[in-house]
């Protein structure tokens, strides 16, 4: 195809991504170092018979002025970043001094709010994807071994969890922990103390979340690995099994290995994904004990006042991050591309 | 198959399911039926439901969130934003995917990791880019907006899928039609459409989900009275909390899940595939 033809059909999607991704990316970048101006002061002097005084007053007038002629604000360079919603450099280097032990140190940056977030949005990361996938591929062995005539129903109610709103499916299980719901009922009777509340403490509300995240993107794993099942070499499960293979040995030997690209595919695709969790805090009402980055960067956008720049600034790190959890693919794709 | 197997897929589809059946039924009862203190059963009889209505059923909660609370208006504009996403993104996405399915030129294959690497960053760190100029011109809070950015963050996604697709189309089809004279975007049209369906539909479907299911997007960008059926979903637990009338919240909840078993059940096939091409081939 040639350059021309290429340009023709791209043009189009390329223009599309352009002005709404690669532009806004500019755009935040632009306004992470930019932070809102200060009111405008004014020194009045007020002159009485008994001599005068001088006192200062926000002129309401040239602030609004000011912020409608240059809506970005001052430039602060990377102010921001620095700042204690942030990276938080010289709390850091304080609690470094003054901490005694490692786990005082790690104690005092978890209440840092950037660190919180970043903390809770890499555990759920790690907890989520390997447990997951472990899930996924356990269900899907045992699809494969029932009848053909049941599958179809049973992958119809594993994709449930998946193919439903995020925010509406964490919602569903929020309710149904709520202490008067039904498995908060249960946890309470489970443990012998009508006053347990799976909402009130931070443990609790992190357990929760990662099981919401395990039930959700379990069915993906799920799919991809039972799709897998189908190419399994037939012929090789059947010598191993004449062999005297036990089913565990097949699976350990056989069916492990064959999925192996899969798992990173996969692996890939859901540390993306987890990284970006957002949606179920909002529904179980939890920003109080789990922040994610993203929730951070919503938090910063809603509510009364927009800090736009602040929310800036969380969003250049977490792209930062990203790119930082994408490095291993770039850099594979990178040499494979250098030698072919 | 051991029994032990059996037991455990027997658990996992309880886990899968209960939690819908249990609040489908759930969104038929009033509050304190459906949240019950005193005793569990009550969500599954619901006494008090029929204390009040008359009978064990009732749609209170559905009207309160579908006449009352407007939802019905929430519901026009997703089907509004769907329909355009879906129609544009793959407009968009087919044009693009066939030339990056084409083209053996080294920067198609960069221009595929620069749509990997957009794929990868959440889509809130965008929101704050483009709250600021929206507001400037005036962009802020309109249908169109909310939908050409949906349509602009799902191309990368849309192109990856599509350029697999499209590789499997042999190269020799529209080869040949260039051979008998046809310019390339003729053999776009007469060749290459009449059998890139499976994939389009495919496509399609998700494009569908992420514009249906979006949260952040149309959250952000939407202003009240244009709001989609999620946003509308979160602002009813901010409100009707107070008053008591959380069930306005789970009949709404259990609207918005009905059409999406609907579609899973008619397009699962369709689904499964596409959970699985790319990483099956690859």
């Amino acid at each position: 195809m040639r350059h021309k033809t290429f340009l023709a059909f791209f043009l189009p999607t390329a223009t599309a991504m352009f002005l709404f991704i690669a532009l806004p990316i500019v755009s935040v970048l632009v306004q992470s170092v930019h932070a809102p101006h200060e009111q405008v002061i004014r020194e009045v002097e007020n002159c009485t018979p008994f001599g005068c005084t001088k006192s200062t007053t926000v002129d309401q007038d040239a602030t609004a002025a000011l912020r409608a002629d240059q809506p970005l604000g001052r430039f602060v360079g990377l102010g921001i970043y620095g700042d204690r919603s942030h990276l938080a450099f010289s709390e850091l280097a304080a609690a470094w001094a003054g901490s005694a032990r490692l786990g005082d140190f790690f104690d005092r940056i978890l209440h840092l709010p950037f660190y919180r977030a970043l903390a809770f949005t890499l555990t759920y990361m790690a907890t989520v994807t390997p447990l997951s996938i472990a899930l996924g591929f356990f269900v899907a062995l045992a699809v494969n071994a029932i009848p053909r005539l049941f599958r179809g129903p049973v992958i119809f109610v594993s994709l449930l969890p998946m193919i439903v709103t995020p925010l509406v499916g964490a919602l569903i299980l929020f309710w149904m922990v709520d202490s008067r719901g039904i498995i908060g009922a249960a946890v309470q009777w489970a443990a012998g103390d009508p006053n347990l509340s799976l909402k009130a403490s931070t443990t609790l509300t992190w357990i929760m979340l990662i099981v919401y995240g395990i039930w959700s993107t379990a069915p993906f794993a799920f799919v991809v690995y039972y799709a897998g099942l189908q190419t399994v070499p037939q012929d090789t499960l059947e010598s191993a099994m004449i062999d005297g293979a036990s089913r565990w040995e097949r699976v350990r030997y056989i069916v492990i290995p064959h999925l192996l690209p899969l798992t990173t595919f996969m692996a890939l695709i859901k540390i993306m994904d987890n990284f970006r969790v957002f949606e179920p805090i909002v529904s179980f009402n939890a920003g109080a004990h789990a922040q994610s980055l993203s929730y951070f960067i919503y938090s910063d956008l809603g509510g009364e006042t927009r800090l736009l720049s602040s929310a800036a600034a969380t969003s250049v790190l977490t792209i930062g991050g990203v790119l930082v959890l994408l490095s291993p693919v770039l850099v594979r794709t990178w040499r494979s591309f250098g030698r072919a | 198959m051991t029994a032990l197997t059996l037991a455990a897929l027997a658990l996992w589809l309880v886990i899968a399911m209960f939690p819908f059946v249990w609040t489908a039924w759930g969104s038929f009862k009033i509050e304190n039926d459906f949240f019950s203190k005193a005793d569990w059963t009550q969500a599954l009889t619901g006494p008090l439901t029929r204390a009040t209505y008359g009978s064990a059923f009732t749609g209170a909660g559905y009207y309160g969130a579908w006449i009352r609370e407007e939802f019905w208006r929430a519901a026009l504009n997703t089907g509004i934003v769907v329909v355009c996403v879906v129609a544009i993104s793959l407009t968009l996405g087919t044009l693009g995917g066939y030339a990056l399915s084409r083209s053996t030129y080294r920067y198609a294959f960069w221009l595929l990791i620069v749509a990997l690497v957009f794929r990868a960053m959440p889509p809130i760190t965008l929101v704050s880019g483009y709250l600021l100029p929206f507001y400037q011109w005036n962009l802020w809070g309109h249908l169109p907006t909310a939908i050409i950015v949906l349509v602009a963050i799902n191309q990368p996604f849309t192109l990856w899928m599509l350029t697999a697709f499209f590789r499997n189309i042999p190269r020799d089809l529209d080869e040949s039609a260039r051979v008998d004279g046809c310019t390339p975007f003729q053999a776009f049209r007469h060749v290459i459409i009449p059998v890139m369906w499976p994939g389009v539909i495919t496509t399609g479907l998700f494009s569908f989900l992420l514009a249906y299911n979006d949260f952040v997007v149309t959250a952000m960008l939407l202003s009240k009275d244009n709001q989609t059926m999620i946003p509308k979903i979160a602002s009813f637990l901010g409100t009707t909390q107070t008053e008591g009338n959380i069930m306005f919240a789970v009949s709404s909840v259990v609207s918005v899940t009905a059409p999406l078993f609907v579609l899973v059940m008619v397009f699962q096939r369709q689904i499964v595939s596409g959970l699985t091409a790319g990483a099956v081939k690859g």
